[in-house]
C-alpha cells in the first residue's frame, strides 16, 4: 500500500499502541487487560507497519524473528511457576516479593505478573508470525 | 506434592521451548528431543513407584483446592498411560534420528512433537472435565500440523476430514461441558461424579452422556464415525504415524473410560449397553475394511479401529474383570500397533513402497525385520504366549461371565479376520518372491541397521515379556480397574485430605 496518508499516520500511531500495549499487560492484573490483550495490541502495532510499508521493513525494526519471541515467552511463563515450589507451594502458584522504593513506599512484585508478561510475547510472537508469513505470500 | 504429578506437562513444554528456540540446529533439536523423552519416561517411571500401590497423586495447580482450581489427578490408569507415553516418546525418537525428511525437521517436526506429547499428557493428568477439553485442542493443534507437515496432496486431504470430524467433536465435548456446567455447577471430575451420583436428573444426565460418548467416539474412531482415521492416518511419515497411532486414539478411548466410570457409571443398563454396541459394530467394520486393502500402512491404520473396539468393549461390559481386560488391552495394543507402524516404515525405507503387490521376499533379504514384524503381528491377532493372547483373553472371559454371547462371538470372529489381515501382509510382503526384484534403497551398514531397528527390536521384546510376565502386568491392570470401579476413591483422593 502506497497511501501517503497511511504511512504518515502509522508512524504516529506506532509508538503510542506499544505504549498503551504496555499499560494494558499492567493494568490486567485488577482491571479488564492483561498479557493476551496487551500482546495483541502490540502485535497489531507492528502488523499495521508491515501493511504500511512492508513486511521486510517491520521484520527490521522488529530485529528478532518472532518465533523466537513465542519461544522465549513461553519460556518465561513455564519459569514463573517454579519460584513456589522453594516455598513448597504447589507450581503456579502466585509467590509475591515487596521491593522498596526509594520513596519509602514498595512495590509487589508476583509471578502472576511475570506469567502475564509470558503470555503477551507468546500471542505477540503468534500473531507476527502469522501475519509475516502471509504478507510474504 | 508441589510439581511431580505436572512434570508429565511440563517437562514436554521446556523441551519444545528449547527446540523452538535452536530453531536453526537441527542436531541440537534431535539431541533435545531424545533427552526430553528419556526424561518423560524417567518422570512417568518416578509416579508410577509412587502411585501403583493405589494412592491417587494430587496436586492443586496454584494452590486453588479443588472444586475451585483445576486439579492434577494421577490414579493406577493414568500412571500406566504416562509409561506407555514415555516408551513411545523414546521409540519415535530413536527412529526419527534415522528415517525423517530434512525438510520436516526445517519445519518444527520436534517442538510439535514435543508439544503433541505435552497435550497427550495433559489429558491423561488432568481432573478437570474443562482442561481436557483444553488438551484436546493442544494435541489436535499440534497433530494437525504434524499431519499437514510436507504438503503432499493426499496428506492435505487426510488433514481437511481428520480437522473437521475432530472440530466437531470438540464443539460437542464444549456443548457437554455447557450443559454439564449448567446443570451442576462444577466441571471438577471428582466433583461432577460426586453430583452426579445424588442424582435427581436422570435424563438430563443421560443426554449429556451421550454427547460425550460421541464426542469421545470420535476422536478415539469408533463406529460410526472413524472414517477420518483410515483417511489420515496412512499420508504422514512412518514416524508420524507411529506417533498418532499409539497414542491420539488412545486419548480419546482414556477419556471415554475415565468419564464413563466415574461421572456417567450411574446408568449402566443403557449407556454401557450403547457401548458394547458400538465396540462391536467398531470391531467387524474395521477389520472388514482393513481385508479389502492391499497396502502395508493402510490395513495397519483400519485395523486400529478394529483395536479400538475391543478395548472399548471391556468399558461396555463394565465389570473389574472387563476393565482390566480393557486395561492390559491398552497396553499391548499401543506398544504392537506402534511396532508395526515403525516396521513398515523401515520397509518403506528400504524399498520404497508399501504396496503389497510390489514387494516381496523380504523374508530372505532381512530376516530380522521379518522376525520383528511376525512377532508383533501374531501378538495383534492374538496368539498365544503373546501379549495379544492374554488381553484376548481377559476380555472374552469377562464376556463370558457375562453372558454377551453375541460380543464373544463378534470378538473371536474379527480375531479370526485380524490373523487373516496379518498373514496376508506377511504373505506378500515377506514371503511370496517379489514380482521384479527391488534394489535395496538405502543400504546400511550392519551397526547402523541395528541401531535403526533398536525401538522396533525393544518394542518387540516388550511385547513377548507382557506375554511372559502377564501375572504383574494383570495384577496391576486388575487394581487399575479395580480403582476406577469404585469412584468413591476418586473422589476422595481430589476433594478431601491435604495437598
Amino acid at each position: 500500500m502506497t497511501s501517503i496518508i497511511f504511512r504518515t499516520a502509522t508512524r504516529y500511531m506506532f509508538p503510542p499502541m506499544l505504549v498503551f500495549s504496555a499499560y494494558v499487560l499492567l493494568r490486567g492484573h485488577h482491571y479488564p487487560g492483561g498479557g493476551f490483550v496487551g500482546g495483541l495490541f502490540a502485535g497489531s502495532a507492528f502488523s499495521l507497519y508491515a501493511l504500511a510499508f512492508s513486511v521486510a521493513e517491520a521484520r527490521h525494526i522488529l530485529r528478532m524473528d518472532p518465533r523466537d519471541v513465542t519461544a522465549a515467552g513461553l519460556a518465561v511463563a513455564l519459569l514463573s511457576g517454579l519460584p513456589p515450589l522453594f516455598s513448597r507451594h504447589a507450581f503456579l502458584t502466585g509467590t509475591w516479593w515487596a521491593l522498596p522504593l526509594p520513596s519509602g513506599a514498595t512495590l509487589d512484585i508476583g509471578t502472576p505478573l511475570i506469567f502475564d508478561i509470558g503470555v503477551y510475547f507468546v500471542v505477540f510472537g503468534v500473531l507476527l508470525t502469522f501475519v509475516f508469513s502471509l504478507g510474504e505470500e | 506434592m508441589t510439581l511431580l504429578p505436572a512434570l508429565p506437562i511440563v517437562v514436554p513444554l521446556a523441551g519444545a521451548v528449547l527446540c523452538m528456540l535452536l530453531r536453526k540446529n537441527i542436531a541440537a533439536q534431535k539431541a533435545i528431543a531424545l533427552a526430553t523423552s528419556f526424561l518423560i519416561l524417567l518422570v512417568s517411571l518416578v509416579i508410577m513407584a509412587q502411585t501403583k500401590d493405589g494412592t491417587i497423586a494430587v496436586m492443586h495447580v496454584g494452590g486453588w483446592r479443588a472444586p475451585l482450581g483445576i486439579t492434577l489427578a494421577i490414579d493406577m490408569l493414568s500412571s500406566v498411560m504416562l509409561l506407555l507415553v514415555g516408551l513411545l516418546a523414546v521409540g519415535v525418537s530413536v527412529y526419527t534420528l534415522f528415517d525423517l525428511d530434512a525438510p520436516r525437521t526445517r519445519f518444527g517436526f520436534y517442538p510439535l512433537m514435543l508439544i503433541l506429547l505435552m497435550g497427550v499428557n495433559g489429558a491423561f493428568v488432568t481432573g478437570d472435565l474443562f482442561n481436557l477439553y483444553v488438551w484436546f485442542e493442544v494435541l489436535l493443534i499440534a497433530s494437525f500440523i504434524l499431519l499437514a507437515l510436507g504438503g503432499e496432496k493426499p496428506q492435505l486431504e487426510g488433514s481437511i476430514k481428520y480437522v473437521a470430524l475432530n472440530l466437531l467433536s470438540s464443539a460437542l465435548v464444549l456443548a457437554g461441558i455447557g450443559v454439564l456446567y449448567g446443570m451442576a455447577g462444577t466441571l471438577n471430575m471428582a466433583e461432577l461424579a460426586h453430583v452426579v451420583q445424588q442424582g435427581e436428573r436422570g435424563g438430563l444426565v443421560t443426554m449429556v452422556a451421550v454427547m460425550f460418548m460421541m464426542a469421545f467416539g470420535i476422536k478415539c474412531g469408533m463406529f460410526p464415525l472413524y472414517f477420518w482415521l483410515p483417511a489420515s492416518y496412512p499420508t504422514p511419515p512412518a514416524a508420524v504415524t507411529a506417533l498418532f497411532s499409539g497414542l491420539l486414539t488412545k486419548v480419546g478411548v482414556y477419556s471415554l473410560i475415565r468419564v464413563f466410570t466415574l461421572v456417567f457409571s450411574t446408568d449402566p443398563e443403557f449407556l454401557h449397553a450403547l457401548i458394547l454396541w458400538g465396540a462391536g459394530l467398531t470391531m467387524v467394520s474395521g477389520v472388514l475394511a482393513a481385508a479389502a486393502q492391499y497396502e502395508i500402512r493402510k490395513i495397519l491404520a483400519v485395523h486400529i479401529v478394529s483395536q479400538i473396539g475391543y478395548i472399548v468393549m471391556g468399558l461396555g461390559l463394565f465389570t473389574q474383570l472387563a476393565l482390566t481386560g480393557t486395561i492390559v488391552y491398552l497396553i499391548h495394543v499401543i506398544i504392537v500397533k506402534t511396532n508395526l507402524f515403525l516396521v513398515a516404515g523401515a520397509i518403506k525405507r528400504i524399498k520404497g513402497t508399501y504396496e503389497l503387490r510390489a514387494l516381496g521376499g523380504l523374508y530372505k533379504e532381512k530376516p530380522g525385520l521379518s522376525i520383528l514384524f511376525i512377532i508383533s503381528a501374531m501378538s495383534l491377532a492374538g496368539v498365544p504366549p503373546l501379549s495379544g493372547f492374554f488381553a484376548k483373553l481377559t476380555l472374552i472371559i469377562a464376556g463370558l461371565r457375562m453372558e454377551s454371547w453375541a460380543i464373544v462371538a463378534t470378538a473371536l470372529g474379527v480375531s479370526l479376520l485380524t490373523l487373516y489381515s496379518m498373514t496376508k501382509i506377511w504373505a506378500y510382503a515377506f514371503w511370496k518372491p517379489a514380482p521384479e526384484p527391488l534394489p535395496d534403497l538405502d543400504p546400511m551398514p550392519r551397526a547402523k541397521w541395528l541401531a535403526f531397528l533398536s525401538p522396533m527390536i525393544a518394542f518387540t521384546v516388550i511385547t513377548i515379556a507382557l506375554g511372559v510376565c502377564a501375572g504383574p502386568v494383570f495384577d496391576y491392570a486388575d487394581a487399575a480397574a479395580g480403582q476406577l470401579m469404585d469412584p468413591e476413591i476418586y473422589i476422595g483422593a481430589v476433594l478431601g485430605g491435604a495437598d
